[in-house]
């Protein structure tokens, strides 16, 4: 203990010495850097001449998000029938990509909000990106519902709107809680990324160069002047959002999950759906944060020393802590499906789903998810980056087939064989999902170029200069390259 | 009629760290000033103690949007599925004969009302309560001011205070260690 003391009464030469390294605190924030540092370097990312490499990016993937506009207006004037779906297909790939991609929205709410209320603060580094990567996500989801209906101009029958024909929705639908849970959880979720971005904000207003930039950022920063009597209120409507946020991230892909659990069909009756779905949704989230965050860490490398190796070390532990759960998930559905249920639909539903007509999704599916993130395990693979990558897309796709293992093999084999069918997805299909892609990107592309990817005021708030008991040394300022930072890694 | 009014509006000093900031703020407390603020770069830990502010009231405000909301969900769901379109699915009940036992079904519309209605409260009621947008502010003046944005710390206190005098509360902030104590006018 006396190495602690010593820790606090900043000798920090002895601290190295003899304090092991285990119980030394790791720092949120690298090199030591100042409040000034922190909002410059973040700020500058939006202030400066848009850089070549975002250009290349945006014009590789613009054109591929125009895909979705493009498919969805052909869709909608021939009908729906241009998607490869039919019985037994009710649902294929519309909704396993509704899944996809809703379920990656989950991870941003879960370090925005549970990891808040978990007081986890690496995540002050990561939650503004993360938020935009589940607005963006949702955006996608949200299409494949809305023109799975057919008529998509109607796809406002959907909400409780009085019509001409005095009809109103069956509440006790599980289509109907989709439409109200993803519905509010978009709605909360800008709501909360806003609130969030409203110091930055200002941030930007003070430092803006330009009239257009100090009327924009100007209007949308409302007026933010950082009182401490505003941000009492400011930190209580963040935290009761935060403490909103937490179930309703848990009640969305748990409805989701009742979209198919009410159903009789064997493999999707069951109770196991919705724990299963939320750590499924978190494990490919995350995945999507970390493919998302590693290249912008290579774009501009002065976010090194906010987005650390700490922070990708954790991502990298969560996704192996979800990846188990749901690696037990599948172990557990299979045990009951073929040993324990004793029910003759339900043993045939999962040894199709393992054996059947699409054995190698599952193969995939159970390669991806359960066995690929065990690598985890080693902290080796933990800090390579290009390991972190390269696991991260074999989630992506495990998670992918898993919702298509859930929804495709189902359909495919369920009662009576005289009406299984197969399915091949039309080339509409294809290339609306290519399209969803490019246009999750371009969108995430458009926020890294004007708002701050980082939350400043957060991150200023975690560094030791922000405790209000800390004596501020001015002997030290921002320390480009420590020698003792060195030596832990 | 060259020369415009200008009223003080308050007087502000800059510190250089929360430690310098909130250490002030205690002193300013305990002197009885009531209309004033710390203004930050971020929520400083520990501020509203050491401005003797009470806790936000904005929880209780949320809490009736949420109970708003649940109501509202309620009614949604009863008025149409029991009266305005009854349906009957798989034989299960659509009156209220059946007390909370027809209720079930409903229960994720009401439950993501409530949360939609209470969001909406935190964000618009701490919006309204800390009276923005306000685009033109006195504070927006003072060139230096714009650093709260970024690494300083300000306390302003307000003309408007009954203790203000502004020799008085000048020397006061100098006291305290403020630097660039500044007159702040409301119009430029």
């Amino acid at each position: 203990m006396a190495d602690i003391a010593q820790q606090n009464s900043g000798d920090e030469c002895a601290v190295v010495l003899h304090c092991p390294p285990e119980l030394k605190k790791i720092p949120l924030v690298n090199h030591d850097r100042s409040l000034n540092w922190i909002t410059e370097n973040v700020a500058s990312i939006c202030e400066e001449k848009t850089r070549k490499y975002w250009w290349i990016a945006f014009l590789i993937f613009c054109p591929i998000a125009l895909l979705v506009p493009t498919l969805l207006s052909y869709q909608v004037a021939n009908g729906v029938g241009v998607w490869g779906e039919n019985q037994p297909f009710g649902w294929a790939w519309d909704i396993t990509n509704f899944v996809f991609w809703i379920g990656i929205g989950h991870a941003g709410t879960l370090i925005s909000a549970i990891l808040f209320l978990t007081r986890q603060k690496w995540r002050t580094s990561i939650n503004r990106a993360a938020e935009a990567m589940t607005l963006f996500a949702v955006m996608c989801a949200a299409l494949y519902p809305g023109f799975h209906v057919g008529r998509f101009w109607k796809a406002w029958y959907l909400f409780p709107i009085p019509n001409h024909m005095a009809i109103w929705q069956n509440y006790r639908s599980p289509l109907l809680w989709d439409v109200f849970a993803v519905s509010t959880y978009f709605t909360v979720s800008v709501l909360f990324w806003y609130v969030g971005l409203i110091p930055d904000l200002a941030t930007l207003r003070d430092r803006a160069k330009s009239k257009i930039k100090q009327w924009g950022y100007g209007l949308a920063a409302l007026g933010w002047r950082g009182g401490n009597r505003h941000w009492q209120h400011y930190e209580m409507a963040y935290l009761i959002l935060a403490g909103l946020s937490t179930p309703l991230v848990l009640s969305v892909h748990s409805i989701v999950s009742f979209d198919f659990a009410t159903s009789v069909i064997p493999g999707w009756h069951t109770t196991i759906f919705p724990p299963y779905f939320v750590a499924g949704a978190i494990f490919g989230g995350f995945a999507m944060v970390l493919t998302l965050m590693l290249p912008a860490r290579l774009f501009y490398p002065q976010l090194d020393d906010m987005i650390t190796r700490n922070h990708v070390d954790k991502m990298a532990k969560i996704i192996l802590l979800t990846g188990s759960i749901v690696g037990y998930a599948y172990l557990m559905e299979l045990f009951v499906g073929l040993v324990y249920s004793g029910n003759f639909y339900e043993y045939n539903a999962f040894l199709n789903r393992a054996t059947g007509w699409y054995y190698w999704h599952y193969i995939a599916m159970m390669t991806c998810n359960v066995v690929i993130p065990q690598f985890f395990w080693s902290k080796r693979i933990r800090h390579n980056y290009i390991w972190v990558f390269v696991i991260c897309q074999f989630v992506n796709a495990g998670m992918w087939y898993e919702r298509f293992v859930i929804i495709g093999t189902t359909l495919a084999q369920d009662f009576l064989p005289s009406s299984w069918g197969h399915y091949t997805p039309s080339w509409v299909e294809v290339f609306t999902f290519i399209g969803t892609f490019g246009m999750f990107t371009t969108l995430f592309l458009i926020f890294m170029r004007f708002l701050p990817m980082i939350t400043i005021f957060e991150v200023k708030g975690v560094i030791p200069a922000a405790d209000p008991h800390h004596k501020p040394d001015h002997s030290h300022g921002d320390k480009a390259a420590q020698p003792k930072e060195a030596a832990v890694h | 009629m060259s020369e415009s009014y200008k009223r003080l509006h308050a007087i502000g000093a800059e510190f250089d760290s929360a430690y310098a900031i909130y250490h002030a703020a205690e002193k300013v407390r305990d002197s009885g000033y009531t209309n004033w603020d710390c203004h930050t770069p971020f929520p400083v830990h520990g501020m509203d103690k050491a401005m003797g502010m009470r806790k936000s009231w904005l929880s209780a405000f949320i809490f009736c949007c949420g109970l708003t909301g649940f109501i509202t969900g309620l009614l949604l769901v009863t008025v149409t599925s029991y009266g305005l379109y009854p349906t009957i699915v798989n034989g299960k009940p659509n009156d209220w004969s059946h007390g909370m036992g027809a209720l079930q079904f409903f229960f994720p519309v009401m439950y993501e009302l409530t949360i939609l209605f209470s969001a909406f409260g935190a964000v618009f009621g701490m919006i309204i309560r800390n009276g923005l947008p306000k685009f033109n502010h006195p504070l927006f003046n003072w060139s230096r001011f714009a650093k709260v944005t970024d690494d300083k710390f300000f306390i302003i206190i307000e003309s408007s205070d009954p203790l203000f005098s502004e020799t008085k509360t000048k020397a006061f902030l100098d006291s305290l260690g403020g630097k660039h104590i500044t007159p702040v006018f409301d119009h430029e």
